[in-house]
């Protein structure tokens, strides 16, 4: 066992790579679900886009088409789940499950000839100078454009909801739909468009998974990422900042345990593997301890079907 | 005279089924407050979302100060200078004052001129408000200003206030009326809508009223009395209850030191609340609804349980019985919510007689449910109660408010408690319907058993309690006799001030 081994600059660094996807797939469902729709299909748009745009990218040599292929793959599927939701009146738990289990086995079957490719590279920040300075040079000025993209986004989204006429009225449908209604607001368009931006911020997940993180494509490679992403919406009780934070949580110990691994801790394997999972956990349960804290801010109508009949 | 400023020409609007409005004219003149009268279903709340453009009529036209008028879309109705005041709030708890009223305008200005804004007019008006508090955290009357200082902030021509008073003190509806007074002074138009007609005296200059969809008759309601207003809208002669008189006999409640910490992040806490009940007292427990109504219903039925010797039958401690324990030794309770509290929605009306009644009425043998009984004892509460509906097995939810009300209602009064707690028996019921059921809970009264009566309709509380008190943030005021309050104590009591104090 050497922990020196570890370096923390690098821990940094690599744990920002590696919580990206799924802070991209969490800032989208931090959308849908301000706007007052539970999509739990995540884990099959992000695994949907994460196909799509690796096949993209390496059709087309192009990794920027790539993820534009990923977006839209996901936003696709995400289509479905609107529709089937917002027209249909269907429930939303069951239909995003069934989404999750669609998408597992689409993107299976049209990976299959994918397998063991190795994708074009992504574009990748490199100043001269700024990028060797030791420890800010790595950490802040050397990444995937991925990194920054996602970093941006959740800027972007924070700035959306508190400071835009189309944030308040987004998180007004998701409080009461029925006085929203009442106001004039079009539900069902307003949710349907919030659904395709979560479906399009999976995607991307997705992608900077088979992309950027890995980078190469296997069957049911987001494992689980996509559950994450929902977890961490919750932990940071609907916040755009503590989304971030909660991604860089759960990428951290993801990391960390892996460096663990090669560092030849006497833990084994399967306890480390699981400690990011287990870690959510545990937040989500401390979180979610002051009840009525939490829920003051979670969406008042989260999950429930809207039909304009009144 | 004063010109026209609404003229509605023949609107008819037919839903599968029912005809909601049947070719109704009348005129609203500027600078007019004008009432729309008419029972639950006569189609009041229809017609004005056809003139606030939430429904499409199917026939007829509007003309809005000389020029035609038919709104696609709310937006295109508040653009030509029309705003409504909802009766249930179309307020979201979770965003601040100025967000609300926000939403509810069409260009609004940058946050910090109009929480500006908003401090000016509801000044101006006598409607203090802070911008920057969440909705969640205000009282009924103070959201029904957010609504209000909405629609001012809009200037517009047509104000519609749906059923405005029915969740207000005396003094808050003296301060509305006011304002009102105020705007009308200015030349704003106010379609007022209400069933309780001494307002709509001392308010409205005319009044339209509508029956079964149809306008009856368009009159000025200061030279009409209540009584005949009343018989317009019902079509036919009324029974008021009437209460024998009955004597109190000895405490069968009682009620000492009840405290419950806040429920829910919304939620209202009780404070010490102690009272005695007695055998044949119909007590009524007036106040502002989120003043700790559903708490203290929820304590006395069993859903939530408190220290044991806090509720005491009979020397009894009830405190920490659940609901069935307490069903059997006779306290029952009928909560204010129908579909989903008193009643579960998709389930028949059988199955939701033995749901509440399976103790009391023996409907279960050796842990069998016995199906034959409830749908015996479900027939007698239909046909005693006389509740609308083809039959015991049809889903609650298909039945309408008032019938179903009368069936949960009905349900405990035939168990034969000895304790009836209800809230808001007759909340959104019409009124002959309401008279049936107040009437039962007056003989039930008379038969010796003790009621109490949760209710914000001042009206209902008056014309059927012995004795009375107010809740008020969680408190309880002393319980009096009703004989003995005039109308300002009741109004001072609900406001909080403690008249025995």
């Amino acid at each position: 066992m050497d922990l020196s081994a570890i370096s923390p600059t690098l821990l940094v660094a690599s744990l920002m790579v590696a919580a990206t996807p799924i802070l991209l797939a969490a800032i989208g469902e931090l959308v849908v679900e301000k706007s007052g729709v539970l999509n739990l299909g995540v884990e099959g748009m992000m695994i949907t886009g994460a196909i799509s745009g690796f096949a993209a990218a390496v059709l087309t040599g192009s990794p920027m088409i790539g993820f534009l292929c990923a977006a839209l793959g996901g936003a696709a599927l995400s289509v479905i789940f609107a529709i089937i939701t917002q027209y249909f009146l269907s429930n939303q738990v069951a239909t995003g499950l069934a989404l999750t289990l669609f998408g597992l086995g689409l993107s299976a079957m049209l990976g299959q000839s994918y397998v063991g490719i190795k994708p074009p590279a992504s574009v990748k920040l490199d100043l001269p100078l700024v990028s060797d300075i030791p420890v800010i040079g790595p950490i802040l000025f050397s990444h995937d454009f991925t990194v920054y993209a996602a970093l941006t986004l959740v800027t972007g989204v924070w700035w959306f909801l508190k400071y835009t006429r189309g944030g308040l009225i987004l998180r007004a449908v998701g409080e009461s739909h029925d006085a929203a209604h009442a106001l004039g607001y079009k539900v069902v368009r307003v949710r349907i468009l919030a659904i395709m931006f979560g479906g399009a911020c999976a995607g991307l997940g997705g992608a900077a998974l088979s992309l950027v993180r890995v980078p190469q494509w296997t069957e049911g490679m987001t494992a689980g990422a996509g559950w994450i992403a929902l977890a961490i919406v919750v932990f940071a009780s609907w916040k755009p900042a503590r989304v971030l934070l909660g991604a860089y949580l759960f990428g951290g110990v993801a990391v960390l345990q892996l460096n663990l691994q090669a560092a030849g801790v006497s833990i084994p394997v399967e306890y480390l593997s699981m400690s990011p999972y287990l870690i959510t956990i545990v937040v989500l349960v401390v979180m979610s301890a002051n009840r009525s804290k939490s829920a003051l801010n979670a969406p008042a109508a989260l999950g429930r079907v809207f039909h304009a009949s009144r | 005279m004063s010109k026209s400023l609404l003229h509605i020409n023949g609107l008819t609007k037919a839903y599968p089924g029912v005809v909601a409005n049947d070719d109704v004219s009348f005129n609203i003149d500027a600078g007019e407050i004008h009432a729309l009268l008419g029972e639950n279903g006569a189609g009041k709340s229809t017609l004005v979302k056809m003139i606030y453009g939430l429904v499409r009529p199917d026939h007829g036209a509007m003309q809005l100060a000389g020029k035609n008028f038919s709104p696609a879309e709310p937006r295109a109705a508040r653009a030509a200078g029309v705003a409504m005041v909802f009766q249930h709030f179309s307020l979201f708890e979770a965003l601040s004052v100025a967000e609300n009223i926000a939403l509810g305008m069409e260009t609004p200005p940058k946050s910090n001129a109009l929480s500006a804004r908003i401090t000016e007019v509801s000044q101006a008006y006598g409607l203090p408000l802070d911008p920057e508090r969440l909705v969640g955290d205000l009282s009924a009357g103070e959201r029904q200003r957010v609504e209000i200082i909405r629609c001012l902030l809009q200037e517009p021509k047509l104000l519609i206030m749906d059923e405005p008073t029915s969740v207000l003190t005396p003094q808050e509806v003296t301060t509305l009326f006011t304002t009102l007074r105020k705007l009308k002074a200015e030349g704003t138009s106010i379609l007022y809508i209400s069933h309780k007609l001494e307002e709509i005296r001392a308010l409205c200059e005319t009044a339209t009223i509508l029956r079964g969809g149809k306008k009856v008759a368009t009159c000025d309601p200061r030279k009409k009395s209540a009584r005949e207003l009343a018989e317009m809208m019902v079509g036919g002669t009324l029974n008021s209850a009437k209460a024998k008189k009955t004597t109190l006999g000895e405490v069968v409640l009682k009620v000492s030191e009840l405290s419950l910490p806040p429920q829910s992040a919304f939620g209202t806490s009780l404070k010490n609340i102690a009272f005695q009940l007695h055998k044949g007292e119909i007590l009524g427990i007036g106040g502002v609804a989120g003043n700790g109504q559903d708490e203290l219903l929820a304590c006395l039925s069993g859903e939530v349980k408190t220290t044991g010797d806090a509720i005491q039958l009979n020397g009894v401690s009830l405190g920490n019985m659940l609901p069935n324990v307490r069903r059997a030794l006779g306290v029952l309770a009928a909560p204010e919510e129908r579909l989903g509290h008193a009643a579960a929605p998709d389930m028949s009306l059988t199955e939701n007689a033995m749901l509440t009644a399976m103790t009391r009425q023996n409907l279960s043998k050796s842990g069998f449910l016995d199906w034959p009984r409830a749908k015996a004892f479900a027939e007698q509460v239909i046909s005693q109660f006389d509740v609308r509906t083809p039959g015991p097995q049809s889903a609650a939810r298909s039945l309408s408010g008032g019938n179903l009300q009368k069936f949960v209602i009905g349900r405990e009064v035939l168990q034969d408690p000895e304790v009836l707690i209800v809230n808001q028996p007759t909340w959104g019921v019409d009124a002959a319907a309401a008279a049936d059921i107040r009437q039962a809970l007056l003989d039930l009264a008379t038969k010796g058993a003790a009621v109490i009566v949760i209710s914000q309709d001042l009206d209902e509380l008056m014309e059927i309690s012995t004795s009375f008190a107010a809740l008020n943030t969680g408190r309880l005021s002393t319980a009096r006799p009703m004989a003995e309050l005039s109308l300002d104590e009741i109004g001072l009591l609900l406001g909080g001030a403690d008249a025995a104090a």
